[in-house]
């Protein structure tokens, strides 16, 4: 039994953090929040010249070939950084719903581009219903001659209005259980009757779209893997990303943290630094046990998702139930700690406070997955 | 990172399984709870220990020539994991193998490593911790029982308070004053004392529950021999620690144990109650609140598994190591108060009522649940040293 990350891990780790340091700075990514596309093409390249475009995809789509467990490291110090743009989209999204769902030759095309840093990508799962199961997709795709017809709206869509390729869900059929026709379509930029409005929001490292899809012909070769067949690939998707969101949380909240023993050490109150006051001694050991916790739900899913155990759909909502608790609480603390300084735009604490908020609703909020692990315990 | 054992780890796993299968009494499963009043069971614990001793299952990871298994962290924890889903009752020398043994491995002399060791194993000898007094709870080093020094003995005047176990112990770790004048760290030895020495009077203490599980323990002219010193003449303070080093981690396991048995006792009890005319686990707060329940019983055993990591690669514990007496406490309680929530007004019925819920079990657990959080190290001294040593932060 080995709980813990290897040297390789380790040095991804250190790699990660010293490149983010340089490169994602608190100015490069307040830059990022002030702009639409939330990401500058030199940033891209570099992070595909780093590997991390293709790191979890194999080697024969221009991949590294690496799991979840490695990835985990790399979400971690991303999540530290509060890094902007539409990798988490691109590659744990769009792309890996193709890896999932798609075709040898759409994998070879789409993940290979990807990788290379060429092409963007997103998914477009859930709708005005804001729901995060199945029964979340009603936009309907129609047949006729081979070809479909996409009509619906898309809610909540990440980094949809940079994406040159968009994954939508759409019921090919409607089943008995929500489950059933679901199928998932490669909707490029562009398409006629596909509209992409930015929308407003409080995170502004994340950027979400709304998404219309009014008559959007596409063609047979569009169609990702199986008609009918997409909620399979589809949750395990959604599984990946809840535990590679919860990584880059658990990243975060640890920068919080340390960030705000920093602070405390430092700041002289009634002639003592606030750090040696048990008021603040014990919310900042209150902290430290939440983001341990979270560390160690998320890394036991990394391994579960990694290695396709049947616990890995409980074990990634146990993750996402504590973790989302655990990031918004401890950004909370952390604004508390600091007092004042911390409640200004000045100050970085508020890029974290807004991504936990933002990542606590992603992927289902702890109440939804509290639910799911009470049906996945047979309770 | 990888989560398979070897097969040697799988045939103990199997190993232990059978064995419990065959061992364990039906009526102690269906008592429902793990927080039995241990005055009750005392017999039936004693003769449990000695079965698991005799067959290999105490003490795994203490050295062989010492009464142990020498096995490793890993054995440890597949033996409390199977003891779990087997609803295994407890140790009753819980002090003993947590705390006085492996502090005799470390620092007692050959002649007390083979004289005590294996007697706490096979719950031959019972033991108690003496350290609290009436002044010295959390600030330990406070404490004032006096030994002084007479031809090769020393003499024990004073009171300790809040022994668990006192009244049936053969045994106590004991620190005492020895030097009333170097700074108050260094003035302390650790003792092994007998609790059949004349001198020694215990008085049971009733607690909340209204069970008498600790005790006062009063020392009047006590005489103990000097080769009863452990480890050196006032470096009592050294040796204590190391104790409760031990207790962290070796009762971690333990008590993540017990609150997984107690979880799904306590789900097994949620599918028979009712509560706003449903079944309580249909009811969807409820459900939230034992998925909760569960889901914090998950993350508390990955912790765990993080700091045994760290100990077999021989690294120094990190900071996943020093939160978990502190994580136990808190879900620990919140799920004892869940279990009054779930039983409703039924949780104001006790044992001797028909009407009782699981014979009122759950009424003990809940109370005997409030000193969690003081016993071992309250939750207020945890964090403190949670805030300065693990997070650098200042002393107050």
């Amino acid at each position: 039994m080995d709980f813990g990350f290897n040297q390789e891990q380790e040095l991804l780790r250190n790699t990660a953090r010293k490149f983010l340091e340089n490169e994602c700075t608190s100015e490069f990514v307040r830059a990022r929040m002030a702009e639409p596309a939330g990401v500058t093409d030199a940033f891209w390249t570099k992070l595909a010249e780093q590997g991390w475009l293709g790191l979890i995809y194999p080697e024969e789509c221009g991949g590294t070939g690496l799991g979840f467990v490695d990835l985990t490291v790399l979400m971690e110090e991303m999540g530290r950084a509060v890094m902007p743009g539409p990798f988490f989209s691109t590659v744990l999204l769009g792309g890996l719903a193709i890896f999932e769902a798609g075709s040898a030759g759409q994998k070879k095309e789409w993940l290979t581009k990807i990788a290379e840093g060429q092409a963007k990508a997103t998914l477009a799962f859930t709708e005005p219903n804001a729901r995060w199961d199945a029964g979340a997709v009603t936009a309907a795709a129609r047949e006729s001659g081979g070809k479909f017809t996409l009509n619906g709206t898309k809610l909540f869509v990440l980094d949809a209005h940079v994406a040159d390729v968009i994954v939508v869900a759409a019921r090919t059929r409607e089943g008995k259980r929500p489950e059933e026709g679901l199928s998932l379509f490669l909707v490029p930029r562009g398409a006629r009757g596909l509209d992409v409005k930015l929308l407003p929001t409080m995170d502004q490292t994340r950027k979400l779209c709304e998404v219309t899809l009014h008559d959007v012909a596409v063609g047979a070769d569009a169609l990702l893997g199986t008609k009918d067949g997409a909620w399979a690939p589809l949750a395990r998707v959604l599984d990946r990303a809840t535990v590679a969101l919860c990584a880059e949380m658990c990243g975060g909240a640890q920068r919080v943290l340390d960030m705000t023993t920093d602070y405390a050490k430092i700041r002289v109150a009634f002639g003592k630094p606030i750090g040696s006051y048990q008021g603040v001694k014990h919310r900042a050991a209150d902290m430290l046990v939440e983001v341990e916790n979270a560390k160690s739900l998320t890394y036991y899913a990394a391994w579960a998702v990694d290695e396709n155990v049947p616990e890995a759909p409980l074990a990634a909502s146990m993750a996402k139930a504590y973790v989302s608790d655990a990031y918004r609480r401890t950004a909370g603390a952390g604004i508390q700690l600091h007092g004042g300084i911390g409640f200004t735009w000045e100050h970085d604490l508020h890029l974290y406070f807004k991504r936990a908020k933002s990542s606590e609703f992603t992927f289902g909020d702890a109440s939804y997955h509290r639910e799911r692990v009470a049906q996945l315990i047979n309770l | 990172m990888d989560f398979t054992l070897t097969s040697d780890q799988q045939q103990f796993r199997e190993r232990v399984r059978s064995w419990l299968k065959s061992k364990i009494p039906a009526e102690w499963k269906a008592l429902g709870s793990t927080e039995v009043p241990r005055a009750e069971a005392y017999d039936f614990l004693r003769r449990w220990q000695k079965q698991l001793h005799d067959g290999g299952f105490i003490g795994v990871t203490w050295p062989k020539e010492y009464g142990g298994q020498g096995l490793t962290f890993v054995e440890e924890m597949i033996l409390h994991e199977e003891m779990a889903l087997q609803k295994a009752p407890p140790m009753l020398n819980v002090l003993g193998v947590g705390m006085a043994g492996p502090t005799i491995i470390a620092y007692g002399t050959e002649e007390q490593k083979k004289r005590y060791p294996a007697k706490i194993l096979s719950c031959e000898e019972i033991w108690c911790q003496g350290y609290s007094e009436p002044n010295a709870g959390s600030d330990l080093a406070s404490l004032q029982t006096r030994a002084v020094r007479d031809g090769d003995s020393y003499v024990i005047n004073g009171q300790k308070v809040w022994t668990s176990l006192a009244h049936m112990a053969d045994w106590m770790m004991l620190l005492a004053r020895t030097d009333p004048d170097a700074p108050r760290h260094k003035g302390i030895t650790y003792f092994l004392l007998d609790m059949h020495t004349p001198g020694v009077t215990v008085k049971p203490l009733k607690q909340i529950t209204g069970d008498a599980e600790f005790n006062e323990v009063f020392f009047d002219n006590v005489r103990v021999h000097e080769r009863q010193v452990l480890g050196g003449v006032n470096n009592g303070w050294a040796v204590g620690l190391t104790t409760l080093m031990y207790e962290r981690l070796a009762l971690g396991f333990g008590l993540q144990v017990r609150l997984r048995i107690a979880l799904e006792s306590m789900i097994d009890m949620a599918r028979r109650v009712e509560k706003h005319g449903r079944v309580v686990t249909r009811d969807p707060v409820m459900r939230q609140k034992i998925a909760q329940l569960w889901i914090d019983t998950e993350a508390l055993k990955y912790t765990g598994a993080r700091a045994i990591t760290r100990l077999l690669k021989g690294e120094l514990p990190g900071p996943e190591a020093s939160t978990g007496k502190m994580g136990w406490v808190e879900t620990h309680q919140k799920l004892q108060e869940l279990a009054m929530e779930i039983e409703g007004p039924y949780s104001q019925l006790t044992k001797g009522s028909e009407r009782a819920i699981d014979g009122g079990v759950w009424q003990y657990g809940f109370l005997r649940s409030r000193a969690n959080s003081i016993e071992g190290g309250t939750t207020e001294i945890q964090k403190n040293i949670i805030g300065e040593r693990v997070l650098g932060l200042p002393k107050g």
